[in-house]
């Protein structure tokens, strides 16, 4: 397991979102957290990611407990990507990407060729060389998007957390980043741990699905394994039909309304 | 395509270098004007005569003995608030925020009154320590009462919060003093108009320790300023241990505003504007905003106090009242030419 959560108890205040919840992140693997807003699955995914101290049980980072590795040494190792990130105005996307770097800076040791070369490797993957010069604000949702994963690969972890990658994204971007966070996964083996609301996208694009409903993990399993029509009934309160996804193979939820 | 970044980082760099030495050249041209211009204009040739072989004629003791404190005391008060500004504005993410917001200027006022009044301090240098005591104190206040509630730290809304509350209760409790003692009104009113004239040269070694620390932290603080510009869970995501990263910014700001207003009066709005025209030629980098706002802080200051000295003869108008009437126009240019910065 890269990353596990024993009986953690999470919260904002004296507001308790999650409790008693275990789950564990096998390595190598896509896992994708699925279910109904305020169930909690940022909440876990900020957990996994020691953004939010749990106020019971452990989270564990390789076997370790991730509160007892400096942070900065856990920067070297996981990376989080926050839901819907705001950057001041004027970042260019290569400084945005160059910040990636700052766990392996120190006083002392500001910038090295080492950084230099993951700079640009990153920007290449995610296709933004030619717009590393450009100001953040000037690009598109899609390629903002992907200017933050590529800061996020700057930062060299192979254990990856990102929190609803493709909110306010169309389609064809929500496609995209997915793509590019299944490349990630072929070309490293990097573990990846994802927040997703399109339960089409989420059974293409992961090998495990984590269901949640009011703080608690209602099934976890292959995409094929989670995703029936009885399980979406008891996460979203909603009738579907789960059909053959005709392109991927992949289970296909399509929504019953009394409309239609 | 890797190669694009690889050639143009360092363009980035060769940039900033030059507008470093620009505005070091900048600053040199102030200091420059801030000897040789006043009520009494010495030349070149004399004020280097002065410099370097003094033998006691009329522009020496000029030079030595007004001029050269006054443009040294500008030049400390001009960093310091420059880059308390800087420092101000990226940790708030507020781009109106000024050094004063943490209720530094009035806790370093108050300091001061309540010490005439109550202590009988009639000594300049006596008035700087209370000032300095007064901001120290009052920042720390305010970084206390920010944090509570604030889970992990005071946030940036719950910081000017307690600035704002605990300046304008400071401010009140100033303003109730000053009414009932004659001296104390006028301390306090040389000092609200902001001031580098006439502080001897005991005044700079007084300051230049808090000003030293205050710059060195503001060092420290740049990069982890830089992360958490990103937001704090981009921060945190980057190793970045966000209240010590706050904590170390609030000593720095500290240090720096209290030295400089302790020393010369309220003269804040230096910390508002400057980063502005750093950030400029900057970018958002702090690591190069700092020094930018540094350098053009202490050129404004200087050349704000040669105007001063200039433009109503045979009287001098205070620094901070030139700076007041110069740059508030200029703000608001400043802010109408550009949608506001999202910091």
């Amino acid at each position: 397991m890269r990353l596990q959560a024993v009986d953690v108890k999470l919260g904002y205040g004296d507001r308790v979102i999650v409790d008693g919840l275990d789950l564990g992140v096998e390595a190598g693997t896509v896992t994708t957290i699925i279910g109904p807003n305020g169930c909690g699955k940022s909440t876990l995914l900020r957990a996994l990611g020691r953004l939010l101290k749990p106020s019971g049980g452990e989270v564990l980072l390789d076997g370790k407990k991730i509160s007892t590795i400096a942070t900065k040494e856990v920067a070297r190792i996981l990376t989080v990507l926050p839901q819907s990130p705001s950057a001041p105005e004027g970042l260019t996307v290569a400084d945005l990407v160059a910040r990636g770097r700052h766990p392996h800076q120190t006083w002392y040791r500001q910038w090295s060729s080492d950084d230099e070369k993951a700079v640009g490797v990153a920007l290449n993957m995610t296709g933004l060389s030619d717009l590393a010069e450009r100001p953040l604000d000037e690009l598109s949702g899609g390629q903002r998007q992907r200017a933050w994963i590529s800061m996020a690969l700057a930062q060299g972890t192979d254990l990856l957390l990102l929190d609803e990658p493709t909110t306010f994204l169309d389609l064809a971007h929500q496609v995209e980043v997915l793509e590019l966070v299944r490349d990630l996964h072929a070309q490293a083996g990097r573990t990846i741990v994802m927040v997703l609301h399109d339960l089409n996208l989420a059974a293409r694009y992961a090998d495990r699905l984590v269901a949640m409903r009011d703080g608690s993990v209602v099934a976890a399993g292959t995409p094929h394994e989670v995703l029936t029509e009885d399980l979406i009934r008891e996460v979203f309160d909603l009738d579907s039909k789960v059909i053959t996804d005709p392109v991927a193979g992949t289970p296909l939820v399509v929504p019953i309304g009394s409309h239609r | 395509m890797v190669a694009t970044t690889a050639v143009k980082l360092p363009q980035l760099r060769h940039r900033r270098l030059t507008w470093l030495i620009g505005l070091t050249g900048v600053l040199v041209l102030a200091i420059v004007l801030s000897i040789t211009i006043g009520a009494k204009a010495v030349p070149l040739t004399d004020a280097w005569h002065a410099l370097t072989s003094p033998t006691g004629t009329e522009s020496d003791i000029i030079i030595r003995s007004l001029r050269l404190p006054r443009t040294a005391l500008g030049i400390l008060a001009g960093i310091a608030l420059g880059v308390a500004g800087a420092l101000m504005q990226g940790h708030t993410r507020n781009p109106l925020a000024d050094p004063g917001l943490l209720g530094v200027t009035q806790g370093a006022a108050f300091a001061m009154v309540a010490s005439i009044i109550f202590l009988g301090t009639t000594s300049l240098l006596g008035f700087i320590w209370f000032g300095l005591a007064g901001a120290l104190v009052a920042s720390v206040g305010v970084f206390a009462l920010g944090m509570v509630g604030g889970r992990g730290g005071p946030t940036p809304v719950t910081l000017a919060l307690a600035g704002t509350a605990v300046s304008a209760f400071l401010y009140a409790l100033t303003s109730a003093m000053v009414l009932l003692d004659e001296q104390a009104m006028d301390v306090f009113r040389f000092w609200q108009s902001g001031s580098i004239a006439a502080r001897g040269t005991e005044v700079i070694w007084q300051v230049l320790p808090f000003i030293a620390a205050g710059l060195l932290l503001a060092l420290l603080n740049a990069s982890g300023l830089n992360a958490l510009s990103l937001g704090e869970d981009v921060a945190r995501n980057l190793g970045q241990n966000i209240a010590l990263t706050r904590a170390v910014g609030v000593a720095s700001v500290t240090l720096l505003t209290g030295a400089a207003v302790a020393a010369c009066g309220s003269l804040s709005f230096i910390g508002l504007i400057v980063p502005h025209l750093a950030r400029r030629v900057s970018g958002t980098d702090h690591r190069w905003l700092l020094p930018y706002s540094g350098l053009i802080g202490a050129a404004l200051l200087l050349l704000g106090d040669v105007i001063g000295r200039v433009v109503a003869p045979p009287g001098e108008l205070e620094v901070g009242v030139v700076l007041a009437l110069l740059g508030a126009p200029f703000f608001v240019a400043l802010v109408r030419r550009r949608k506001p910065v999202r910091l």
